[in-house]
């Protein structure tokens, strides 16, 4: 038996290594956006892709996002697997409607014949001090797009594996990364990477008996440390990473709110119209019998993202999450 | 060395002296729009492809028919709309006899004759417009990319698919469509900067028929004309009148031949005009004159056509009568199998959302089929109620 040698390694060169995998595996797999090749990307997730497969395979285009994601409809259209960089997650607004009107439904349009396999990457969310437009959430807008999956990561492991799945999908994938968890560093043996996760799994990221906290992307460390938090309190908590919003496992969450009968959703997005309120009415249509309280959201407040010397205030934190868990109705057991 | 020292041997360079990147004086289009038809160029051309006038005319009268018919089909209710290109046919089927088999047509929603010229189906090309689905096609078929509906956003789709075509070392070229107001769009700027940028081998015709449903051009630039526009990404502009089938032929035909070897992209103004109402629900008279029309109806792209081909002998009443006889048989065969209601199965609305349906897809199929399967209980219930109603009669 070999022993491998682990080396820790962050979230944005776990991604970065999953292109590049992908594109040694794939000619037709082409990265795309701005700032993604010489620089190597303002995050340098892309860092060596153009140097290593030349600038035709990874390209600064002009900034634009409308035409990066246009222009990559047409490239899917003639056979290859575009991968797309939106620098920012508030960036991406121009090209919704290429997003929405097209790479959503060209291949419902085409009754199959024209199926889009587009990789759209985008850092989204909070926490890393950015000024205005540089840490929405944007992941309600996506959620709310048939025709699109919708991924997210919240480990260094799964950034490399469900950013495998994502390129290799034959669907267009919107994959989000929690930019403030780019240098979040785990041991990862980058000699042998883990294997593609199947997209439309969620995980139990810590087994516990007595709520369940249903999270995804920045959210899932801030969900474990509150777990451990909550220990002292005598709550032994479990904790979802969703990793996919769609398609969406409602079985490993009902399976999980059954033998816990309590569940919090946590999440930076806004709270109304968000992906909590979406989460909450499924649980609660599958687990009524189960519940012993009613299913709670923390979110971010409904207002628009914070300047960054506030933003504390504004994304949940462990404390608002262990205030919401003591209003899950503890008395009843006593 | 010293901070001072640094300071003293500090010398600011000058900026690089600024040089224009491109000349732009043979990109700017010509002063008016080229033509050809009834003027001395069209000697040469008469005289080296008698077939091609010909076969163009027999186009044009086969897509005036068309034009009509489908026109026609709205009025019976067998079509949900039909955005009309009366008058525009010279530029739609210029359009698609100019490309190679293996090249790539991007229509908007008014050119699926476009489409047809280019070998689609009539009945294909109008399923969108029917509504029984979105695409009526394989797009791969034909090389016809889907009816683009939203203004403009086909022609980023045209952009990217030359651009891979070029990287795979295929020597496809992509002609895209666009209307003047549809120049106005983002995705329009974007499309032709990326165009130029990647030198794609892509050629886009704007068809300027004057208006945008209601606005007229002047309401939407300000331009010099619409091929001017062309500069400023630095590829060439061309002006063309858009009912003279010739000219249009012609400089559509450089346009591909000049990307096809390497030249990158070319923007064509063709300057026509749409003789119907932007569709069947729209009401023209609310934003133009009779006057107007009539006096582009005396430039109507078939007669212009036919008056130089009679003029040069090259057509005779025999040639116009087999013109417009090809045209009744094909109009004939359309109605007919347009008057067909077309097979619905509910069940597809799931069928294509995704490679494999998710989960929730699943459960609202689940969800269909039992309505479905419900109200075929109901029909069937129905009926033999009905039946028992008439035994005991």
């Amino acid at each position: 038996m070999t022993t491998v040698a682990l080396k820790p390694a962050t979230m944005a060169q776990a991604l970065g290594r999953a292109m590049r995998d992908a594109m040694a595996a794939d000619p037709t797999v082409h990265v795309m956006g701005e700032d993604v090749g010489t620089l190597g990307g303002v995050f340098r997730v892309t860092d060596g892709l153009a140097k290593e497969f030349g600038e035709d395979r990874c390209t600064d285009t002009p900034l634009a996002e409308a035409g990066i994601l246009g222009t990559a409809v047409g490239m899917a259209m003639y056979g290859l697997r575009p991968v797309v960089e939106m620098q920012f997650d508030a960036f991406a607004y121009p090209a919704f409607e290429q997003l929405i009107s097209h790479v959503a439904r060209m291949r419902n349009r085409t009754r199959g014949a024209m199926p889009l396999p587009i990789t759209v990457r985008v850092p989204y969310g909070g926490g890393i001090g950015g000024v205005e437009h540089h840490s929405d959430s944007s992941e309600a807008y996506y959620m709310a797009t048939p025709g699109l999956h919708v991924v997210t990561p919240a480990t260094v492991a799964d950034a490399y594996g469900l950013l495998r799945a994502a390129i290799a999908s034959d669907d267009p994938v919107v994959f989000l990364e929690p930019k403030r968890l780019y240098w979040s560093k785990e041991s990862w043996n980058p000699e042998e990477p883990v294997p593609v996760e199947p997209i439309g799994r969620a995980v139990v990221r810590r087994p516990g008996r007595s709520a369940t906290l249903i999270t995804y992307g920045p959210s899932v460390p801030v969900c474990l440390e509150a777990a451990e938090a909550a220990c002292e309190e005598g709550w032994d908590l479990e904790v979802v990473d969703l990793r996919s919003l769609v398609p969406f496992d409602d079985e490993t969450v009902a399976a999980s709110v059954r033998r816990t009968g309590r569940a919090v959703v946590v999440h930076e997005s806004g709270g109304f119209g968000g992906p909590g309120g979406e989460i909450a009415a499924r649980v609660t249509e599958r687990c009524f019998h189960h519940l012993e309280a009613p299913v709670l959201r923390v979110a971010g407040f409904d207002i628009p993202y914070p300047p960054p010397m506030l933003e504390r205030h504004h994304l949940p934190g462990v404390d608002r999450i262990l205030d919401a868990v003591a209003r899950l109705q503890w008395e009843a057991e006593s | 060395m010293t901070v001072m020292e640094q300071r003293g041997a500090y010398r600011p360079t000058p900026p690089p002296a600024w040089q224009p990147r491109t000349d732009p004086a043979p990109l700017l289009p010509d002063a008016r729009p080229y033509r050809v038809l009834g003027t001395d160029a069209a000697d040469a051309v008469a005289d080296a492809h008698p077939a091609l006038l010909r076969r163009l005319y027999a186009q044009l009268v086969c897509g005036r028919r068309y034009n009509t018919q489908a026109t026609a089909l709205t009025r019976q209710g067998r079509l949900a709309v039909y955005p009309s290109s009366t008058g525009q046919e010279a530029c739609e089927v210029a359009a698609a006899l100019v490309l190679e088999d293996h090249d790539w047509l991007f229509p908007s929603y008014r050119d699926t004759l476009a489409a047809v010229a280019r070998g689609l189906d009539p009945v294909q090309a109008l399923t969108l417009l029917r509504g029984d689905w979105h695409t009526g096609y394989d797009p791969h078929e034909h090389r016809v990319a889907p009816l683009c509906t939203p203004l403009a956003t086909q022609l980023p789709h045209a952009v990217g698919l030359a651009h891979a075509a070029r990287l795979k070392g295929d020597d496809v070229v992509a002609l895209a469509m666009v209307g003047d107001g549809g120049t106005s769009e983002g995705d329009f700027h974007e499309a032709l900067n990326f165009a130029a940028v990647w030198q794609a081998p892509v050629v886009f015709l704007v068809q300027n028929n004057g208006y945008a449903i209601s606005v007229p051009l002047a309401k939407q630039t300000a331009a010099p004309s619409l091929a001017h526009k062309a500069v400023g990404y630095g590829m060439p502009g061309r002006l063309v009148d858009g009912n003279d089938a010739v000219a249009l032929h012609e400089v559509l035909s450089a346009a591909v031949r000049h990307a096809r070897a390497g030249g990158g992209p070319t923007l064509v103004e063709a300057v026509t005009y749409r003789i119907d109402a932007h569709t069947n629900a729209d009401d023209a008279t609310r934003y133009r004159n009779d006057s107007e029309v009539e006096a582009w109806r005396e430039h109507d792209p078939i007669a212009l056509l036919e008056r130089e081909l009679t003029a040069r002998g090259l057509l005779d009443e025999d040639g116009v009568r087999a013109a417009r006889e090809d045209a009744e048989a094909m109009a004939a065969d359309l109605r007919e199998r347009m008057n067909q209601d077309p097979a619905l199965d509910p069940m597809d609305l799931f069928a294509h959302v995704y490679a494999e349906p998710t989960p929730q897809l699943l459960e609202q199929q689940t969800q269909l089929r039992a309505e479905l399967d419900a109200e075929q209980g109901v029909t069937a219930e129905a009926g033999a109620a009905a039946h028992a109603e008439g035994d005991r009669r």
